[in-house]
């Protein structure tokens, strides 16, 4: 089966610091993969260069088997690897059913009425402004518009960060559905609890390079890895 | 009676110097580019216009096929030149655009000559409106109405629409933009023509009112800042009651003290800035 996004040997830079350093991933149909990693390890990175935010120096992405390395970021988010970014993107002078009408494509599986479906708080919210929703509305209104315009990969960065746990849970819980639905999902998130309760599989990233690959189960039981790439020990 | 008569002159000209400042805020809005090549398209509108009806052609096939030029032209310069230097200092803007508007003055001077000319009323509104034991010219009236049927239009476009959803989300971030697929160089272009075209259809309009000449740009330009300043950056509402406040007081002024007419305009900006900096309605 061929993976539905494939990173190959990925190297970035920001100015003259050699942020990637050779990441190379892949994510399949139905499946949540989590990058994890300390900060500044280039989780965020990995995500901007393969949407095309970040042009990678060398390297392949490649989506649904097509090579789209080097391609600006709209035409790639348009052929459906989409980011949802780490400060959410929202737009705060917008009200939320505009946000999400902004988004919606044409031949798109998703249409508004099914988001709020996933999304209840955004139906409840919609004549309000961007700028006026909680932070857990933002990132679901973020994830939301993402999904409007029919992704084949979902990339989702640190979306539960700084929320608090009964938003959390409700998040989880909707990522779960998103990927029952059969968008597969990239994740970042710092948070182990939620990376156990949604993945299949976990990558860990450290200096811009892949150094771990584990499925959920052997990572359950690998506490000397999570020590040693997560923990805050040296 | 006179000052009623000078009022009614003074809405018709505040609503076209609303359309004026409209485009120029919806560009600077966007692209937050400072674009002194505005008043240029509202020439070549005007003179496009004067020319079309030299030749033959009636007004009313002239005035939107001007609008249409300018908008094309104003487009083709976005995307082959203004859109390199939109990451530069505004003083980079001001230096390009400055040179576009007076290579767009002295062509219009070679090509038509330093006097100007004058474009005949159109047909069927060569008459004139009593009202009461006064009469004003038709003509007058159709712009009034023209341009409040296009006040309303371009309200609901922008903030009743998906593409104004569009423009206005584009205006807070085009990066994010990106990130839904929009193709942001595109947007920046249509939306670029689409504020130039709203200063040619003002040209147009204006040319039966006060004809034209080489030098009309560059007035406007100035008259059209003073509206923006005023309304408020990025104001739609603001640029609206800005336009027919300078619009009555520079007619009213022209009975009452003419050489002061173009004075009081920068007085009254002088005073909205002094007691609200921001403008009327200004948000930023």
């Amino acid at each position: 089966m061929t993976a539905t996004l494939r990173l190959t040997d990925l190297h970035s830079y920001y100015g003259k610091s050699h942020i990637l350093q050779g990441v190379s991933l892949e994510l399949s149909e139905g499946e949540i993969v989590t990058l994890l990693g300390r900060n500044g390890a280039g989780k965020s990175t990995t995500l901007k260069t393969a949407v095309g935010a970040v042009t990678p120096r060398s390297g392949r992405v490649e989506l649904a088997g097509r090579d789209v390395t080097g391609q600006p970021a709209h035409r790639i988010a348009k052929a459906g690897l989409s980011l949802v970014p780490e400060d959410r993107g929202i737009f705060q002078l917008l009200s939320v059913e505009e946000n999400l009408r902004i988004a919606v494509k044409r031949g798109s599986p998703w249409a508004i009425s099914d988001i709020y479906k996933i999304f209840p708080r955004l139906e409840e919210r919609r004549r309000n402004g961007g700028g006026q929703l909680s932070g857990g509305e933002q990132q679901m209104l973020s994830i939301a518009r993402a999904l409007l315009g029919g992704p084949k990969v979902l990339m989702l960065d640190e979306p539960v960060e700084g929320l608090a746990p009964i938003i959390v849970e409700e998040i989880v819980s909707q990522i779960g559905l998103i990927r029952d639905a059969g968008v597969p999902i990239l994740l970042v998130e710092q948070n182990l609890a939620v990376c156990r309760a949604l993945a299949n599989r976990h990558y860990i990233l450290e200096m811009g390079r892949i150094v771990h690959e584990a499925s959920a189960t052997e990572f359950a039981s690998d506490s000397e890895t999570i020590d040693r790439y997560l923990g805050v020990k040296a | 009676m006179i000052y009623l008569f000078q009022i009614l002159n003074g809405i018709g000209l505040g609503m076209l110097y609303f359309l004026l400042a409209a485009g120029l805020s919806i560009i600077f809005g966007l692209l937050q580019f400072v674009n002194f090549a505005h008043g240029a398209f509202y020439l070549l509108g005007a003179y496009l216009t004067y020319d079309l009806v030299e030749r033959g052609v009636s007004f009313w096939i002239a005035l939107p096929v001007a609008t249409l030029i300018v908008a094309i032209v104003a487009g083709a310069i976005e995307a082959l030149l203004l859109h390199r230097i939109y990451k530069l200092p505004h003083t980079f803007h001001i230096l390009v655009t400055v040179g576009i508007a007076l290579v767009f003055q002295e062509l219009a001077i070679i090509i038509w000559g330093p006097i100007g000319g004058s474009v005949p009323t159109p047909d069927g509104l060569g008459g004139v409106v009593m009202l009461g034991n006064f009469v004003y010219p038709q003509y007058r009236l159709f712009t009034i109405a023209v341009t409040a049927v296009l006040a309303g239009g371009l309200w609901w476009l922008l903030e009743g629409t998906r593409v104004g959803a569009i423009v206005r989300a584009g205006s807070e971030s085009a990066s994010n933009m990106a990130l839904l697929g929009y193709n942001t160089m595109r947007i920046n272009t249509a939306v670029f023509a689409f504020g130039a075209g709203l200063a040619g259809l003002a040209g147009a309009l204006a040319a039966p009112i006060r004809g034209v000449e080489p030098f009309m740009g560059a007035e406007a330009l100035s008259v059209a800042f003073v509206v923006v300043v005023i309304g408020g950056m990025g104001s739609y509402t603001g640029a609206l009651a800005a336009g027919l406040m300078i619009g009555i007081i520079q007619s009213l002024m022209t009975t009452i003290w003419p050489q002061g007419a173009q004075l009081f305009i920068y007085i009254a900006m002088a005073a909205v800035i002094a007691i609200r900096p921001r403008g009327l309605l200004g948000r930023v």
